[in-house]
């Protein structure tokens, strides 16, 4: 992307790189999730990702030109607006569970501020997209309930405190403060403190993105122009 | 935990069995179901009922081979055919 002064599409971009990005994350589990309920179910939920990706970088490609295709593989890995919270690999379903609550937790967050937008597309769209998150945070709510009642709270715990500062760099200003008081009022437990640094921050990314970029993009890119 | 569930597909339609899961506890069931028999809108709603909660019945004895109870046991179709012949009708 060439440099231009900030536009309404930067907050709508950087929410479809990661909703496209969290959507290829979470489907690296299809297959070997801890149960095959659980499989169905995450791999479902990476899917909507995708898809409210994919109408994000639509109404997105209206602005600026071009295509969703074009948007979601044709740029370079450093073009890409997602947060480094959504690029990290986790292989781990601790970590991956604290990932996808916190994710979520600051999700609901931003698609709230979407939602009232003086955009009506672009709120209209956010209204849509806020009715199947719901399920994903039922879905991320469930799963922290439980491993938080139980002895697993410490290996939670650990999950959360490694992925927490990332987390705060999805938002920022005041939109980060709501999400911290969020994470605050539903685990007590937790010390939700501290500001993230640089490589935390959406802005930088981590050395984990290009080689997830080289694998989505692989097919687009070995038959430029083809037509699925 | 196994739950069974049910599935109606349309308003007013009688739920029926549309497969089982397992589920650490309600809220898992509730999740998991709304993902394996709803995520394409082929349900309208969904019954879950914890499989240790179903009652069997199972034992049918029939030492006295009581056909008429049965639909098969009565035909039909000859008396059928006979009334039409006798009413000079027939079927469409």
């Amino acid at each position: 992307m060439s440099a231009r002064a900030p536009s309404r599409t930067d907050a709508l971009l950087a929410a479809a790189d990661d909703e496209l990005i969290l959507g290829w994350r979470d489907s690296e589990w299809t297959g070997i999730a801890p149960s095959l309920e659980e499989d169905v179910a995450f791999s479902s939920i990476a899917q909507n990702e995708i898809g409210h990706a994919r109408a994000l970088y639509e109404l997105a490609a209206r602005e600026t030109g071009g295509d969703a295709d074009a948007l979601a593989f044709d740029r370079r890995p450093a073009d890409y607006c997602c947060c480094p919270l959504v690029e990290l690999r986790r292989l781990d379903w601790a970590d991956t569970i604290a990932r996808h609550w916190l994710y979520e937790t600051a999700d609901a967050v931003r698609i709230e501020a979407l939602a009232a937008s003086d955009w009506p597309e672009l709120a209209g769209l956010a209204r849509k997209i806020q009715r199947e998150e719901a399920y994903h945070r039922l879905h991320a709510d469930m799963w922290v309930d439980r491993l938080a009642g139980g002895e697993e709270r410490a290996r939670l715990g650990g999950a959360l405190e490694s992925t927490w500062l990332y987390a705060l760099g999805v938002l920022d200003g005041q939109l980060r403060e709501r999400f911290r008081e969020r994470v605050a009022a539903r685990l007590p437990w937790f010390e939700a403190a501290g500001e993230p640094g640089v490589e935390h921050t959406r802005g930088t990314h981590t050395a984990e993105l290009e080689p997830l970029w080289d694998e989505m993009t692989m097919v687009r890119r070995s038959v430029p122009g083809a037509q699925w | 935990m196994i739950w069974e569930v049910f599935r109606q597909e349309r308003e007013g339609a009688a739920f029926a069995h549309a497969g089982s899961l397992e589920a650490a506890d309600e809220a898992f069931a509730r999740a998991y179901a709304h993902e394996l028999y709803g995520r394409r809108n082929e349900s309208r709603a969904l019954w879950l009922v914890p499989r240790a909660e179903v009652r069997t019945v199972d034992e049918f004895v029939d030492e006295f081979e009581r056909n008429y109870r049965r639909v098969d046991g009565y035909s039909l179709k000859s008396r059928l055919r006979e009334a039409r012949e006798r009413a000079g009708t027939q079927p469409d």
